[in-house]
């Protein structure tokens, strides 16, 4: 199982990138300047994200560094051992419903630390890709239209969250071994 | 929120440095992290200037337009609010598919896009409906095909098979959203 999963995962990106130019050129579409013009596009969005990055990372190294997040950690680590959670990623678990990109700079730690084919550096990129900012989903989608009761949202995005995160645990150690 | 969420990480930091006295290596680190924000992005321009142009090209070959109508179905099934051919749906299918190709930074101007749709056709301006909170939820749980920016930060650190996670991603993220969805149905009618 695991082994056709790995060779799934290796043609995946292959697959699609080679769909759609092939479905593109069979539509007459101008690949080479429609990719370009996608590029730049793709460029922009990474100026766009580049102030909210350093706001966050700037403040997640404050609390790194201060030691602050390792009591945190400290404390909640039993809980989490509980529910299958290692406790090396309980700061992407904390921080991924308030920041993508500060979360995007946990992750780049966490697989530079124990590095990115370990059970934790698997583990951190699943977690990673398997829920989004929640906060900052709400506070951009609800303030565009100006609603301020939000009934249930906050406790809804909070359980998928956590159901993404012991998700990405058991899966992990399912697919790649413990 | 998020503003008194950043303010606190700042205050706690700096004031357990004052206490443990390592506030000259926490502004040291503060100021770097500025700087490996910047490396990282530049990092990253590459992969996502890829994942734009291909998302370019399946958008002008029609193939996210054909992509949106295998998804309409399901759609009507997680949203029953939206009537019928309403551009609230296809601005929806659009952030679905940003979300599904991993840059969730091209949904955002969907989403916005979608919200602004919904909010025509919701009585109470200031209270969000059902499809809105749903569509919220479903988007925190981002449904994503491949973690683009994830496996670029993978090969990065030198893993011998960065896209290996595809699939485990794609099983915790329909669990996440299944979860969504279903407490989302359960807890409507008590949040009126």
């Amino acid at each position: 199982m695991a082994a056709i999963i790995k060779q799934f995962t290796i043609y995946t990106v292959p697959f699609i990138i080679l769909g759609v130019l092939i479905f593109g050129y069979l539509k007459g579409v101008k690949l080479y300047e429609v990719f370009v013009e996608g590029a730049m596009e793709g460029f922009n969005i990474s100026i766009k994200i580049l102030p909210y990055l350093v706001t966050m990372l700037f403040a997640i190294a404050i609390l790194r560094e201060s030691g602050a997040l390792n009591l945190i950690t400290a404390a909640c680590a039993p809980a989490l051992k509980l529910l299958g959670i290692p406790p090396e990623v309980l700061p992407l678990v904390l921080m991924k419903p308030m920041s993508g990109s500060g979360s995007l700079g946990i992750t780049a730690e966490i697989i530079q630390k124990y590095g990115p084919d370990s059970l934790i550096g698997r583990i951190a990129s699943t977690m990673m890709g398997s829920t989004e900012t929640i906060f900052y989903t709400m506070a951009v989608y609800y303030g565009a239209i100006g609603i301020k009761k939000m009934r249930h949202t906050l406790i809804s995005a909070i359980l998928a969250h956590g159901a993404g995160v012991i998700a990405s645990c058991i899966i992990c150690r399912m697919v790649f071994g413990s | 929120m998020i503003n008194i969420i950043w303010f606190f990480m700042i205050f706690i930091g700096f004031f357990l440095s004052f206490l443990n006295g390592s506030t000259d290596a926490v502004t040291n680190a503060a100021m770097k992290g500025g700087a490996a924000a910047v490396e990282l992005t530049i990092g990253l321009m590459g992969i996502i200037c890829i994942w734009c142009g291909v998302m370019k090209i399946a958008e002008k070959s029609g193939l996210t337009d054909i992509i949106g109508k295998i998804l309409t179905p399901f759609l009507k099934l997680i949203f029953p609010g939206i009537p019928s051919g309403h551009p609230a749906m296809s601005a929806i299918i659009m952030n679905m598919a940003s979300n599904m190709l991993g840059l969730s930074n091209a949904a955002t101007p969907f989403g916005i896009k979608a919200m602004e749709e919904l909010q025509k056709i919701n009585a109470n301006k200031d209270k969000a409906t059902n499809s809105m909170v749903m569509f919220l939820v479903i988007n925190s749980a981002c449904l994503q095909l491949i973690p683009a920016t994830i496996i670029s930060l993978r090969a990065a650190a030198g893993s011998k098979n960065p896209s290996e996670i595809i699939f485990t991603t794609i099983m915790s993220t329909v669990i996440a959203a299944a979860v969504g969805f279903i407490s989302c149905k359960l807890l409507e009618k008590s949040y009126e």
